[in-house]
Parts: structure tokens; sequence; C-alpha cells
């Protein structure tokens, strides 16, 4: 059984289909790209499948089970995280702290107990830092543990946020445009760490790209969507290769 | 771990400024060199302080305008005055009283903040501003029209006036409407005001650095980021909300008990009075708990210190809100600051340099 499973997928805002008879499987461990001209409403599936918009139709579902009309937290508890098009980090915390912050739901205890200091306090922050120290060396940012992410470089800001999503624990990962105004080197580590995500996590990736080298390069399976549905989908150099997709991204 | 160490000491600083404030004022006191007008200024610079730290939460951890923090000091003021009055002679020990006192005040304070932070939360913008104005003058006003009495058979309330709540011979008008509460017993002092002071930032403070201050600042750097990593927005919103209040609230106890009449006034529990506290806030640095506390105390005393300008001192108040902005916002100030601190550091660290 595939681990996301999408049907019939629609939604309309006011007049504008934005999104039309979506669908797609994704299986486990695989790292599946969603691409398509600007506006062919890419983003919007994101926000379909993270909750922030509810769908008019159709079926989402997560490991067998439906996440429609569940609300965007709820969607990451059950197992979907993401990044953003424009990065949205926590800029005023530090780099240790938006981790931390995305192991609010895996390490847990009460307001009261970190006022008055309890005991579960010390043991719970303690285990938090190790936990979070572990996953900054993974992405190499742990020497910039305490600086605030705002003063990141851009590359690293980008991969402070795949960090802070991979802290929730998903089961599907979603990255919106990762390389987006990126040079050719930095897209290349960048490659390089999706692909090493994949593999040291165990982790099933759903991306949206712009930049084919990227694509064609580290991409298994495409979908392409063009004004709000699924013009071609498959393996990538099949994909890539359809007169359909080359038209509609070049022309006639 | 030296982050852990470094967000301890900054604690401990700050508590260390608060003791080591009293203590001179103690001293000044002692040797009876302040006027007896800054002495008498001690206990609601006490409760400002509070209010300061308090609202400080709002604005600055968790991103939201309140300007109606004043309206959650009243609630504290009347409902604490208001129990203090009613059991002065049944609970003859002053600490128990007052301490009943206080968490009657800070527990209704506190309720108010849950029942308007839980529709107006919800929201996205700048709608606690808007309510919490309204909140602050509405309170106002309720107490300014509210009559309650007690005789032998119970209270009796009226919003019209103490006549017509028919009070039996012997009874007594406890709220009077604008004339307010009379006679609420002074409990408070200025040892109690500073443990309250301290005990208001080890909340505060110990709720920054931990899991749910964490979430709370999340949720005010980037709202839909915090929703995505599973952060319930609603719940810590009005968590930092209600604590902010309950502490407001104990603010008002602390200022209503050191009063022989309180009456709700456009000067201590209207308009101008939370924009005092936002000043107080604004002035010590948005988000800075110190910097609240410094700005509170010197914002309190100096104008009593330059009588002289009194008239002025809401057009000063002004002028130094905008130079502060500037201050903080503007590019070049920014760009200043950072090249000042960095000439600052790095001369500290020759220093330290030498001295090895």
């Amino acid at each position: 059984m595939a681990l996301l499973e999408v049907k019939n997928l629609g939604i309309s805002f006011g007049g504008l289909r934005a999104v039309n008879e979506f669908h797609l499987e994704i299986e486990k461990g695989c790292l599946y790209g969603l691409i398509g001209p600007n506006g062919a409403g890419k983003t919007t599936v994101f926000n379909l499948l993270t909750g922030v918009y509810r769908p008019n139709e159709g079926i989402i579902k997560l490991d067998g089970e439906s996440i429609v009309g569940k609300k965007t937290i709820d969607i990451n508890k059950a197992g979907i995280a993401r990044t953003f098009q424009n990065i949205r980090l926590f800029k005023d915390l530090t780099v240790l702290d938006n981790v931390k912050a995305g192991l609010h739901n895996h390490y847990k205890y009460s307001a009261l107990e970190g006022i008055f200091r309890l005991p579960k306090y010390y043991k719970v922050e303690k285990a938090m830092n190790e936990k979070a120290m572990e996953l900054l060396e993974v992405f190499d940012l742990h020497n910039e543990a305490q600086t605030l992410a705002s003063n990141l470089p851009y590359g690293k800001q980008r991969k402070l946020e795949i960090t802070r999503a991979l802290a929730t624990e998903p089961k599907l990962l979603l990255l919106d445009e990762p390389a987006a105004g990126m040079n050719p080197n930095e897209t290349q580590e960048l490659m390089e760490t999706i692909r090493f995500v994949r593999d040291k996590f165990d982790m099933t990736i759903l991306l949206i790209e712009h930049d084919m080298k990227l694509v064609s390069g580290i991409c298994e399976k495409l979908t392409v969507l063009n004004f709000g549905e699924v013009l071609a989908e498959g393996d990538t150099a099949e994909v890539l290769n359809n007169p359909e997709v080359i038209k509609a991204y070049l022309g006639e | 771990m030296k982050k852990m160490n470094k967000m301890t000491r900054n604690n401990l600083i700050t508590y260390l400024i608060v003791i080591v404030i009293y203590v001179i004022a103690q001293i000044l006191v002692m040797t009876g060199s302040i006027s007896s007008l800054l002495k008498g200024l001690l206990v609601p610079l006490c409760a400002y302080v509070i209010l300061a730290v308090s609202l400080n939460l709002t604005v600055g951890i968790l991103g939201e305008l309140s300007l109606g923090h004043a309206g959650f000091m009243c609630v504290g003021a009347f409902t604490s005055a208001f129990f203090s009055k009613c059991m002065v002679d049944v609970i003859p020990t002053t600490g128990v009283r007052y301490l009943l006192a206080l968490v009657i005040g800070a527990v209704c304070a506190g309720i108010c903040g849950i029942l308007i932070g839980i529709p107006v939360l919800r929201l996205k913008g700048d709608y606690l501003a808007i309510v919490t104005l309204a909140f602050g003058e509405i309170i106002k006003n309720i107490v300014n029209a509210l009559f309650i009495g007690k005789d032998a058979s119970g209270f009796h309330f009226s919003t019209k006036d103490s006549i017509s709540l028919g009070l039996e011979e012997g009874g007594k008008v406890i709220v009077n409407g604008p004339q307010g509460i009379t006679g609420t017993p002074k409990d408070s002092t200025f040892t109690i005001g500073v443990v309250l002071i301290l005990i208001t930032l080890f909340i505060v403070q110990n709720l920054i650095h931990s899991r749910s201050g964490r979430a709370i600042m999340a949720i005010r750097d980037n709202r839909i980021a915090a929703e995505s990593i599973g952060i319930n927005i609603t719940k810590y919103k009005l968590m930092a909300f209600a604590i902010s209040a309950t502490l407001a609230g104990v603010a008002g106890v602390i200022y209503a008990h050191n009063l022989a009449t309180l009456t709700a006034q456009p000067k201590n529990f209207g308009y101008n009075m939370s924009i005092m506290i936002l000043v107080f806030v604004v002035l010590g640095g948005i988000g800075n708990i110190r910097g609240s506390i410094i700005a509170a105390i010197v914002l309190t005393l100096l104008p009593e210190l330059l009588r002289g300008l009194n008239d002025y001192r809401m057009l000063i108040y002004a002028v130094v809100l905008i130079i502060m902005m500037l201050f903080n916002w503007s590019p070049k100030a920014i760009e200043w600051r950072e090249k000042y601190a960095a000439k600052l550091k790095s001369g500290r660290k020759k220093n330290a340099k030498e001295a090895v």
C-alpha cells in the first residue's frame, strides 16, 4: 500500500478551479517530484495536503488513514511535515531553539513543570538538547547552534528548515522549492542533503521544484501539473521526454 | 550547556538588580533621606513594575498588542479590595487575609483574560488591541456604576445608587459607585511588593525559557510555521495572555491595598494607565524583561523628581517614545548600535587579554 494516496482532489477559489481531479500515489521511501509551470497549483496541492486549505472534494490518505478536514497541527501529528517556498524560520530564536520547537510534540512537560523547574524539566530539556544537537550535527549546523536563525546564511536557513521539519518525526516530508534562490554549488549540496535525508532517516519525500537539474538528478518519479490538472506522471526520464510536458513548459 | 549558564546568569542578574534597588530604597527610607512623597510612591512602583513585566509577556513574548492592561489591574484591585473589606473582621491576621486577597484578585483577572482571549486570540491580526482597549474602558465604567452593600440578610446589588440598595439598619455600603471602596485595609508594604516582583520575574522568566515559552515565541515569529510543526496556536496564545492578565491582577491587589479610597478613574485604571504601562514596555525594549523593570522605575520616579516639568510629562513621553522607536528600529540606528557594540566587545576582549 502506498504511504500517501490522493484521489480526485479538487478545490476552487471563487470561480477559479485551482486544483482539479488531482491524484497522487507515493510509495514509502520514494523521492517524488511535483513540477509544473508557474501558477499550475503546486503549492496549493501542498496546502491541501497540510490542511491549510480544505478541499472541496477528494480523498487524502496517509498510511491508509484519511486526513481530509484535519487541522494543520493534527496533520503534522499524523506524520506530514513541510518546508516553505519563502523560508519561514523562527527568526528571533536560536538555531537550537528552532529545532527544539520542532521537537515540541515528542518531548513533553507541562507549563507548570517548566515554571517551577521541577525535575522533569531538567530531564526532558537535557534529552531535547541532545536530540536537537544530534539532528544539527547531521546537517552540519551544530557549530551555529547558538546563532539567531535570521543570522544564518541563506543556504543554511534552508537546511535548518528541513532540520526543523525532520524534528517532528514525520513519515512524509514536503519540500516547497528547496533550491529557490540558490547558486549551482548550493543546489548541488542541497541535492546531496536531500538524498542523504532519504537514506539516513528512511524518509519519503515529495518536493516541488523548478530547477530541472535537481529534479532529474534526484527524483525517481514525477507528476506534472498544468492548470491544476495532472498532465503526466511516471518515471522521471519518461515524463521529462513526454512531448505534452515539453509543450507545457516551452510552448509550441 | 554553555547557554544554560548564560541564561541562568541573565535571570540571576535581573533578580539581583531588583534586590539591590530594594536595599538602596530601604536604606534611604531608614536614614530618612527621601521625601514622604517619594516614600508613598514605593508601593505603587512595585505594582507598575509587575504590570510592565506582565505586559511585556503579551507584547514582547507573545507578540500581541494589549491596550487594556489597566483593565485587568482594575479587576484584581476591586475584587481583592472587596474581599478584604468584607473579611477585615472575619480574618484578623493580615498575612492570611492578604494572601487570600492576592489569590482572589489574580484568579479573577486571569478569568477575565481567558474570557477575552478565547474568542479574540483565535483571530489573526490586531484584534486583541481593539478588544482589550474596549475591555479596559468597560470595566472602569462598570465599577463606577456598581453599588454593593451588605447587611444582616446578605449582599445587595444595584446599578443606580446606594439608597436603592435598600439596606437594613446596620448594613454598610461596600462598593459605592464612583466613590469606590473606602476603608480597604492598607496591607501592602514595599517589602511585600518587592517579593511579589521577584515571584513575577520567576514565573515570567522561567516560562520564557521552557517548552511552553519556546512555543509562544515560535508563534510570535511565524504563526504558519509554528502550526506546521504541530504547535497548538490557540492554547499557547491563551496561556501567555492569561498569565499576563493574572499578574496584572496581582499588581492591582498591591495597588488597591495601598489606598484608603479605591476609585476607578481614567488616571489609575483607564486608557492613560494602559498606555503608560505600554510606554514602560516600549522604552525598556519589547521582549526585554529587565528593561521593563528599569523603564517602569525611571519613568515613575522621574516626574516626581522633576516636579517642575510635570505639566510636560505626557509631551516628554511622546517625544521619548518617538526617539526610542527610531533608536530601536531605524536601519541607521541599528547599524550604529551594532558598530558600537562590536567596538565595545573587541575592547573588552583586548582588556581581558591584557589582564591575562
